[in-house]
């Protein structure tokens, strides 16, 4: 697969004679050097982008080795408090990919720790790496924060934007990987050789100060660069204010004040008086959008979303703040923005300004700033305000000249990473790929997807090595304990002093040994140590356990571990139970240590009765069909599908018309020149080439079964009947374009929709070229009652177009007609251009729209254009030759149907909703089915390519698998019970239950695949026929009895 | 002075709670609190369960006939459920059934609260545990803050969950409402309709005189509630039986041995040692 010339895009790849490596010499390559250090790729940068990739590259088979420079891996999403436009916890979906990445037996994580070189070529890269000292044995440290209490000196916290304050010694932020310890310069002891008291209480010997920069080589194949962005520093510039006065804020540190555990542990003070700010402004396009230098040009994408969500976010603190937003353009152009923009403006007491803001003084005394801007009523105003915070733009991260200068990749004028735009996750050297905001300013989803993406495309340049390095856990045979009595060893941690300071562990740890069926009770100070672990593993087999509770922190970030640990002791990993004594227990109750104590006894007693009666539960193993259904034939499926073909795997290429290029073949140039048609028909040609790839065009989908990893897609197409096998689907059916209805459409033929417009400047059309006056109009047929959403590509379509006719006929008049310019990130600098070249911008209200009439003037046919013109405030009318309509992107008129057959959903405005959100944007929530492209929501061909090599990248890590593994804790139905009334059957929206017959009637039975294991069905079921393994009826009962330990002990010696 | 003894007794009344959170919200919402240090007072024990709707009403039974002062469950938010069944709506709804039932059995309905939590509201899994102990605290013990002894209550919770099966399969279109306005949970079961269902909550009664036993009804019967064999006359153990009507509708009409009895007593079974069925040759 890998000798198939021209099977990627943008360049050739040729193994053939020269650079293909062998599968022996690789392993003769890892014998020779150190195994840890050669690895397929190098992730540079930990952010959410760099942990994406990483855990994608590392699921689809590849070794993976993931760089940060700071103390743990996170990034700045690590920092925010919630995400837009759904207001999730930052950290609390983040986090579960930090443990994720560390547990990861293909993942080598090195934090604290800077690229020097990188030599050699795609393939075969030398990367060198500098780990700088953090004084700690890593693998000495427990996390446990003793060093941190006793360490004398306190200097800016990081993490909380400085405004608080934390110890020489510390854990950069409580989820860290790794959560160890690192020591800052502000150390005494690095200062001045004094004090050193952190290595006299440090149990494990973890401090070492002999630490030095240690220089480390590793060979990988490729590279993908996730550098994240650095945020506009407004301290450069004194009239912003910042660092002038302490109640001006950036919008970064406005995070680290909304979130409880930042500087003031959620609470919204001011620096000056720590005093709750009752009256708050934002100031928008801060670093942004503004050709002052220092300042930069382009628009920074992600701001006015986020300002929206602080707005939100303080409304929810204090419900009687008052929220003014000094604002620009509002560029609500992501998927739910536009909705998530009217929350916010919707508040009581939220007051959306369109005005240039600056800040103006601060009042001496109580030191509230007062802002200066512009009143269409009033004129210029000047309003006091109890704390400005400043929405920061993105900068390109800040050693982006050294980025440059070690990888040896091009940087854009303004810093980023010079892409290609056609495939905007190559870089100018070959096998170096860049996701996320090095790309340019984007949110999160964007910078998951283009992880995604360059994880796809390390697989097609590295195919020929997946699977050869990495390695799976091998455990010991499991023992049969379905004939043995309980038996119940229970583990109780002091976590340090974080558990042992409160509740009196060896007291407990007697108390446990006093309870049914625990035949082994011991405390341990760490029971998460690798060493604490193995210690469990032995006494499963030394004293024959056959139950295991360990009294510790939780299970949602440790359960996995201690799984893992039962397998290592020979054991089913499910006869496991967590007893939550630290979040639930010391951590809260602090002060009584008398009923902390009585709790954890109490939770422990819990989870032994539960365990007693769990039961071994076999995870199920289901053969993946090595092959993909790609849905769509248009720029999104045909990217997505050569690259998963280019991977190694069948794909069948599905499009409804008898030809593939879907929209683009409407398409021409985009705003940045690309040469659009000649860009397509490169890619079909490629589609058809592919030997693996199987085109059915005219293709009509009649029926679909199966699930992940299994499914059938019956088809007819110009082919004929067919029946598709598949693993994995992949949905990229496109949208459509609106008709309109209003301005003349359809009635009058000068008046077209931008795609009608692009269609006649390509074909030179003479009328247009040679036209006097043309006028646009934006937002037709969306952001509207019925349509309450932005078609995202419209403003830049247009700021298009119009660029175009000025080149071709620069004394045409052009006049743009807008609510929002939304010409986000780079294309900001094509929208100024095009203000340059006096193309005419002229602002509209939703509720005062235009008006075209058909007239004639001096006896001239004309379109009469009237609007209201809101900076001159007065009634504004052009006499058009033709009035272009930007019409809005409405979603497939088969997407309904689509997602019936796949079972997938659909959001508010019918295009296809995502898993999540943020962290899976390319992944339906049903399981082996990917999105990608304007079925998602619309976007510009950059981004669809983008998606479409995510969704290939998710596709793999589902495909380069044989089998992929279900959760033993799904429902089952014990027949004898079921009397077959249905109840349990809707209760299931993943359609897991259906009905079958049998002598004794019709049944419930449960598809274990499907099964997500909620467990609705089983409090719906009135008979107990239904139950949710693991969370049995009986089991959750016992638990319960436990709570009131008489009720148990007496059922348990009646049993025993 | 005995004024004095109920004071020192409701200052020293540690309430017992039995929580029950779904994994993805409300514990990573406790565990956040715990993470940020956020103290609560020490009542609540938790039993983690996957989600919301996975919380049955006989759990909620099962704590208060076990002593248990109050219950809480904690969810995600509505349209924040981890799972695409949006199962919180599903606990919402049993919620409400709950709280009237507890009512009918002499327990006062806050002694039940469900609250939804995300896992970034640490501050606010604190606060409510606060208020909700305060709450508790206020009421007294279960029975007591009642004024009723813990034998009537066990025989009222008993009536209660002896009827949790057919509750389940009566109310089952309301208990699946899955309806973005929280506000209509809040009337969806009136106290008629509660009253109604015990009132006419069906009893299955075998008529000797009729049953063939041809061990159909002793086949089907989901619980094993009913004794017989070949040619032993069916006899319905009414202290095991669920009144799914399962009985009522396998008899063969031609025997229509079975009798769906409401409102009425029950007659007495019929004495195991004439049960046997003397069939002529």
């Amino acid at each position: 697969m890998y000798d198939q010339p021209g099977r990627k895009q943008g360049h050739q790849v040729k193994w053939r004679g020269n650079k293909k490596v062998e599968k022996e010499e690789i392993i003769k390559l890892c014998r020779s050097l150190d195994e840890g250090n050669f690895a397929d790729v190098m992730v540079v940068g930990g952010g959410i982008s760099g942990i994406q990739a990483s855990l994608d590259l590392a699921t689809a088979g590849f070794k993976v080795y993931l760089i940060d420079k700071a103390p743990t891996i996170g990034g700045h999403m690590a920092q925010l408090d919630k995400t837009f436009p759904t207001n999730d916890c930052s950290m609390c979906i983040e986090s579960p990919k930090f443990v994720e990445c560390n547990r990861h037996p293909n993942i080598e994580i090195m934090t604290y720790t800077e690229v020097e070189s990188c030599e050699g070529e795609a393939g075969d890269f030398r990367v060198t790496l500098v780990k700088k000292p953090r004084y700690i044995k890593e693998d000495n440290c427990t996390g446990c924060t003793t060093c941190v209490e006793y360490c004398p000196v306190s200097y800016p916290d990081k993490y909380n934007q400085e405004i608080s304050k934390n110890k020489a010694v510390h854990i950069y932020f409580s989820q860290a990987i790794p959560l160890v310890t690192y020591i800052d310069d502000s150390c005494l002891f690095l200062k001045e050789k004094k004090c050193a008291i952190c290595q006299s209480v440090c149990k494990n010997d973890a401090i070492d100060f002999g630490q030095k920069p240690e220089r480390i080589v590793i060979n990988v194949g490729a590279v993908i660069l996730s550098p994240g962005f650095e945020p506009f520093d407004p301290a450069l510039k004194p009239e912003y204010g910042y660092c002038r006065y302490q109640n001006v804020v950036t919008s970064m540190d406005y995070e680290r004040l909304l979130c409880a555990t930042g500087p003031y542990e959620g609470e919204i003070l001011r620096a000056s008086d720590r005093e709750h700010p009752r009256n708050i402004a934002w100031i928008h396009c801060v670093g942004s959008r503004r050709v002052t230098t220092g300042d930069n040009s382009y628009c920074s994408a992600v701001c006015c979303t986020y300002t929206q969500k602080q707005v939100i976010l303080t409304k929810d603190h204090d419900p009687s703040a008052h929220c003014t937003i000094f604002h620009n353009d509002i560029r609500s152009y992501g998927k739910d923005f536009e909705r998530f923009y009217q929350r916010a403006e919707r508040l009581p007491d939220v007051r959306f300004v369109r005005s240039y803001a600056t800040i103006e003084r601060e009042i001496p005394g109580t030191k509230n700033i007062i802002v200066r801007y512009s009143d269409p009523a009033e004129g210029v105003k000047e309003s006091e305000f109890d704390m400005v915070v400043l929405s920061v733009g993105l900068n390109p991260p800040s050693d982006f000249r050294h980025l440059s200068a070690k990888f040896g990749i091009d940087l854009t004028d303004h810093g980023f990473c010079k892409i290609n735009s056609a495939n905007p996750m190559e870089t100018s050297r070959r096998g170096i790929f860049v996701s996320g905001a090095f790309q340019g300013p984007m949110d999160i989803p964007e910078s998951v997807v283009t992880a995604s993406g360059a994880g796809s495309q390390c697989g097609e340049l590295l195919g020929y090595r997946r699977g050869k390095l990495t390695r799976e856990r091998v455990y010991p045979p499991e023992r049969d304990t379905s004939k043995e009595k309980p038996k119940v060893g229970v583990y109780v941690c002091h976590c340090g002093a974080n558990i042992g300071r409160v509740v009196d562990v060896p007291s407990t740890v007697d108390y446990a040994l006093t309870l049914p069926n625990v035949v082994h009770a011991e405390e341990g100070l760490f029971i998460c140590s690798t060493e604490a672990a193995q210690r469990i593993a032995d006494s499963i087999r030394q004293n024959g356990l056959n139950r295991v509770v360990v009294a510790a922190c939780t299970p949602r970030t440790h359960e996995l571990l201690f799984r893992d640990t039962l397998r290592e002791g020979g054991i089913n990993q499910y006869l496991f139970d967590f007893a939550n004594i630290r979040e639930h227990c010391s951590w809260v109750h602090t002060m009584e240590k008398e009923e902390a104590t009585e709790k954890a006894q109490d939770l422990i007693r819990m989870s032994v009765a539960r365990s007693s009666l769990l039961e071994p539960l076999q995870e199920s193993y289901l053969p993946v069909n090595k092959a993909a259904l790609v849905i769509g034939g248009g720029v999104a499926g045909m990217t997505c599908a050569l690259s998963i073909a280019a991977q190694g795997h069948e794909v069948f290429l599905l499009e409804r018309d008898r030809e593939l290029g879907g929209m683009a073949r409407r398409i021409y140039y985009t705003l940045e020149g690309m040469d659009v048609q000649a860009y397509l028909s490169d890619l079909v040609k490629k589609v058809y080439r592919h030997p693996m790839l199987h085109v059915h065009t005219g293709a009509v989908i009649n029926k679909v079964s199966g699930y992940v990893g299994n499914f059938t897609t019956n088809i007819t197409s110009e082919k004929g009947y067919h029946e598709i096998r598949h693993g994995a689907a992949v949905i990229a059916i496109g949208a459509e374009q609106y008709t309109p209805s209003e301005y003349l459409y359809g009635e009058d033929e000068r008046v077209m929709t931008n795609l009608e417009l692009e269609g006649r400047i390509a074909a030179g059309d003479e009328k247009i070229l040679k036209a006097r006056t043309l006028v646009m109009i934006q937002c037709v047929g969306c952001r509207n009652e019925e349509r309450n959403y932005c078609s995202r590509v419209c403003c830049s379509g247009s700021v298009k177009n119009a660029l175009k006719l000025k080149d071709l006929n620069p004394e045409m008049d052009i006049y743009i007609l807008f609510r929002d310019m939304r010409t986000y990130g780079f294309r900001e600098d094509y929208y100024r251009e095009a203000s340059v070249r006096d193309i005419k911008f002229i602002r509209y209200e939703a509720e005062e729209k235009p008006q075209v009439e058909a007239t004639h003037e001096d006896g001239r046919p004309v379109l009469r254009v009237t609007a209201i013109d809101y900076i001159l405030g007065r009634k504004l009318a052009v006499d058009a030759d033709f009035v272009c309509l930007a019409a809005a992107v409405v979603p497939s008129g088969s997407a309904r149907e689509i997602a019936g057959l796949y079972k997938l959903s659909l959001g508010p405005d019918s295009f296809f909703q995502e898993a999540h959100v943020k962290l899976r944007p390319v992944d339906c929530a049903a399981e082996g089915v990917y999105l990608c492209g304007t079925a998602h929501y619309p976007k510009h061909i950059a981004e669809t390519v983008s998606q479409a090599y995510g969704a290939a990248g998710r596709a793999l890590t589902l495909l380069s698998h044989d089998t992929v593994v279900a959760s033993g804790s799904v429902c089952d139905v014990d027949e004898k019970r079921c009397i077959g009334c249905g109840t349990c059957i809707p209760a299931c929206r993943y359609g897991a239950i259906g009905f079958q017959d049998t002598r004794q009637g019709r049944k419930a039975v449960v598809n274990p695949v499907l099964c997500k294991g909620d467990g609705l069905c089983n409090a719906k079921c009135p008979t107990g026929a239904i139950y949710l393994k693991h969370y049995r009826d009986e089991q959750i009962l016992r638990q319960i009895d436990a709570m009131f330990s008489e009720q148990w002990i007496a059922d348990e010696e009646e049993i025993g | 002075m005995g004024r004095k003894t109920e004071m020192s007794i409701g200052h020293d009344f540690r309430p017992k709670v039995v929580g029950f959170l779904c994994n993805w919200c409300c514990y990573g919402g406790a565990d956040l609190a715990g993470v940020s240090r956020f103290q609560y007072p020490p009542f609540i024990r938790v039993v983690r369960l996957m989600c919301s709707g996975r919380v049955d009403l006989s759990f909620i039974f099962r704590s208060f006939m076990d002593g248990a002062d109050a219950v809480f469950i904690g969810g995600c938010h509505i349209n924040d459920c981890h799972y695409n069944t949006e199962g919180n709506y599903d606990a919402l709804s049993m919620t409400h059934l709950c709280k009237k039932l507890l009512e009918r059995a002499g327990i006062d309905p806050k002694r039940l609260r469900l609250e939804w939590v995300s896992a970034g509201e640490g501050i606010r899994f604190a606060e409510v545990m606060k208020d909700f102990g305060k709450e508790i605290k206020k009421l007294g013990p279960l029975g007591a803050g009642e004024g009723v002894s813990r034998e009537e209550l066990q025989r009222r919770i008993n009536e209660v969950v002896r009827l949790i099966p057919y509750i389940k399969l009566a109310k089952r279109e309301k208990l699946a409402l899955h309806d973005p306005d929280e506000a209509r949970y809040e009337s969806l079961y009136s106290k008629e309709e509660i009253d109604a269902l015990f009132r006419d909550a069906p009893s299955y009664y075998i008529d000797p005189a009729k049953c063939q036993a041809c061990m159909i009804c002793f086949k089907k019967c989901p619980v094993e509630a009913i004794d017989g064999g070949k040619n032993r006359i069916h006899v319905i153990d009414q202290g095991k039986c669920i009144k799914c009507g399962t009985c009522f509708e396998a008899c063969p009409p031609r025997f229509n041995a079975v009798a769906k009895i409401i409102g009425d007593s029950i007659p007495e079974a019929i004495p195991e040692g004439q049960r046997t069925i003397v069939r002529k040759k």
